[in-house]
């Protein structure tokens, strides 16, 4: 029984080559790891492996060369998930409101129910104030929480963020990052985070997932042991420092 | 006290009560003022000097006006020519053929690198045949152009179009390219089309290099109304520039010109303007 339950999300034994004019290059090999309803799972991996490879996968936007990426059981395909990028990329001639609402747009679901649950949304994490703004109005933090609301918009069924704190500076960093987590968990939602931060891996995931370096595949997942759920209590508590010298001693194998 | 509040206050130009900002300000903002005042006083003068010497060059025979003519005669000049009524005529030839040629080689051109960036392949091929067109002097190519559309206005505004729509295809195609790679990311995993991706990205987001492309393309329909009209017509300013200098009456050649400067540089501002409405941010 327990085999036959769907995962959210799950990679099975995926290889990707890309192809080149220079050559082809292996990023992954024998890659097998699931994500389940509700999780939040990190990924770190030394730098260069292909860890955005792997949103790319689970987004849909390629295929693997052989293995099989599934989301709740069926093949990977764009417009079902949400991703965000380490920058915003919020369309600067769209206000805070258009621009939270794109996804709809895109997928046709822009009636005035999906367009109230985004602005309820948007209302309860405090963008409220800010809809008729513009992007360049915002501060790089209100930005990049406006850029989670426009992943959340269409209601997605995984999360998928891509270093999405690395273009901001510490102070905001630590912020956004508290704040990003408040809203995941708040809304229950699954997400798949990628980053080079083995700190930020730590203190934000329930499970954090170790690639090797290229051709990468997982190595090691570890079960985070912490009581508290906010990323900043989560740094200052004892475990803390164990996990990062275990991770990074991982990373350096 | 309250006098030194007055004062500031009409330093910055409100009348009684409170001044809006700090006297500092107030003198930076009244010395900024005076800056832009002053700039516009010379530019104007400088026009004025030019015009005065060459008057007065020409009126004490320093150099004979029937080589450098002179803007008292210019006057005279486009005077005659609004009298005898063949003045409008020949501004508005010239205006059809300008404005035309620039709608045409705009529309086009824009439809043109769309096509080109919507097909890869497309592009690629076209790609040696756009940068040979674009080097090549337009001029080269008047005898065949006369040869096919004759010696009428197509002929000019065939040239009109040949002049921009080069360089519009090339800067648009420029623009579309320029898409931020990360925002095309972000919807094509939102699962957008690629007719969505063109409509709510690329479209939008090439609004600028449009205007570019508009400002460029106002000289370049200019430079190819008054290139064709110097091949073959029998009316527009152009042609009156030719013959001008053909029978040597310089105050015509330069009362057409005077005119040409002054109906591009109106059209460079009616650019400026649709920038202004166009481009909020």
């Amino acid at each position: 029984m327990e085999n036959d339950r769907k995962h959210m999300l799950e990679f099975r034994d995926v290889r990707l080559t890309y192809h080149t004019k220079a050559g082809e290059t292996l990023a992954a090999e024998h890659m097998s790891f699931y994500v389940d309803e509700g999780e939040f799972i990190a990924v770190i991996g030394p730098s260069g492996c292909g860890k955005t490879t792997v949103l790319s996968l689970a987004a849909g936007l390629i295929r693997p060369s052989a293995g099989e990426v599934l989301v709740r059981g069926g093949a990977a395909q764009t417009g079902n998930i949400g991703y965000m990028l380490q920058k915003d990329e919020l369309f600067p001639w769209r206000t805070v409101e258009q621009n939270i609402v794109l996804p709809l747009e895109i997928r046709k679901k822009n009636t005035p129910e999906h367009r109230r649950r985004a602005l309820a949304l948007a209302e309860k994490y405090g963008l409220g104030g800010f809809l008729k703004h513009y992007p360049a109005q915002l501060s790089g933090g209100m930005r990049q929480r406006a850029a989670l609301i426009r992943t959340l918009a269409s209601d997605p069924g995984i999360l998928l963020l891509d270093e999405p704190f690395s273009a901001l500076d510490y102070q905001t960093r630590l912020n956004v990052c508290e704040d990003v987590c408040r809203v995941i968990r708040g809304e229950k939602k699954t997400a798949l985070l990628v980053t080079h931060d083995i700190s930020e891996a730590i203190s934000i995931a329930d499970r954090v997932l170790v690639l090797s370096a290229r051709p990468a595949r997982v190595v090691a997942s570890h079960k985070m042991d912490f009581t508290e759920v906010s990323p900043l209590k989560r740094r200052e508590s004892p475990q803390f420092s164990g996990w990062f010298e275990r991770l990074w001693k991982e990373l350096n194998l | 006290m309250k006098n030194e509040q007055k004062k500031t206050a009409r330093l910055c130009g409100a009348r009684g009560g409170k001044p809006p900002y700090s006297r500092e300000h107030c003198l930076f903002l009244k010395k900024r003022r005076r800056e832009s005042v002053l700039v516009q006083a010379l530019r104007f003068g400088l026009l004025l000097v030019i015009l005065g010497v060459w008057e007065l060059v020409a009126q004490l025979r320093i150099v004979d006006p029937f080589i450098i003519s002179s803007p008292s005669r210019i006057c005279a000049t486009i005077a005659d020519l609004a009298a005898n009524g063949t003045l409008f005529y020949h501004i508005g030839t010239t205006l059809w053929e300008t404005l035309a040629g620039f709608a045409i080689a705009v529309v086009l051109g824009t439809l043109i690198a769309l096509l080109l960036w919507w097909s890869e392949r497309a592009r690629r091929v076209l790609e040696p045949y756009i940068v040979v067109l674009n080097s090549l002097p337009k001029i080269a190519l008047g005898p065949v152009i006369i040869v096919w559309f004759g010696t009428g206005s197509t002929a000019i505004l065939f040239m009109t179009v040949l002049v921009g729509i080069i360089v519009a295809i090339m800067n648009m195609l420029g623009g579309f390219a320029a898409t931020d790679p990360g925002k095309i990311l972000l919807l094509r995993s939102m699962g957008a089309s690629k007719f969505q991706i063109l409509t709510k990205l690329v479209l939008p987001s090439s609004i600028p290099a449009f205007i570019g492309m508009l400002k460029i393309c106002v000289g370049m329909a200019w430079i190819g109304s008054i290139m064709g009209e110097y091949i073959s017509s029998n009316a527009g300013l152009g042609y009156l520039i030719v013959y001008g200098g053909q029978v040597f009456r310089l105050d015509l050649v330069m009362a057409a010109t005077v005119i040409l400067c002054v109906l591009a540089a109106g059209m460079y501002a009616l650019v400026a303007l649709a920038e202004k409405l166009l481009v909020k941010k």
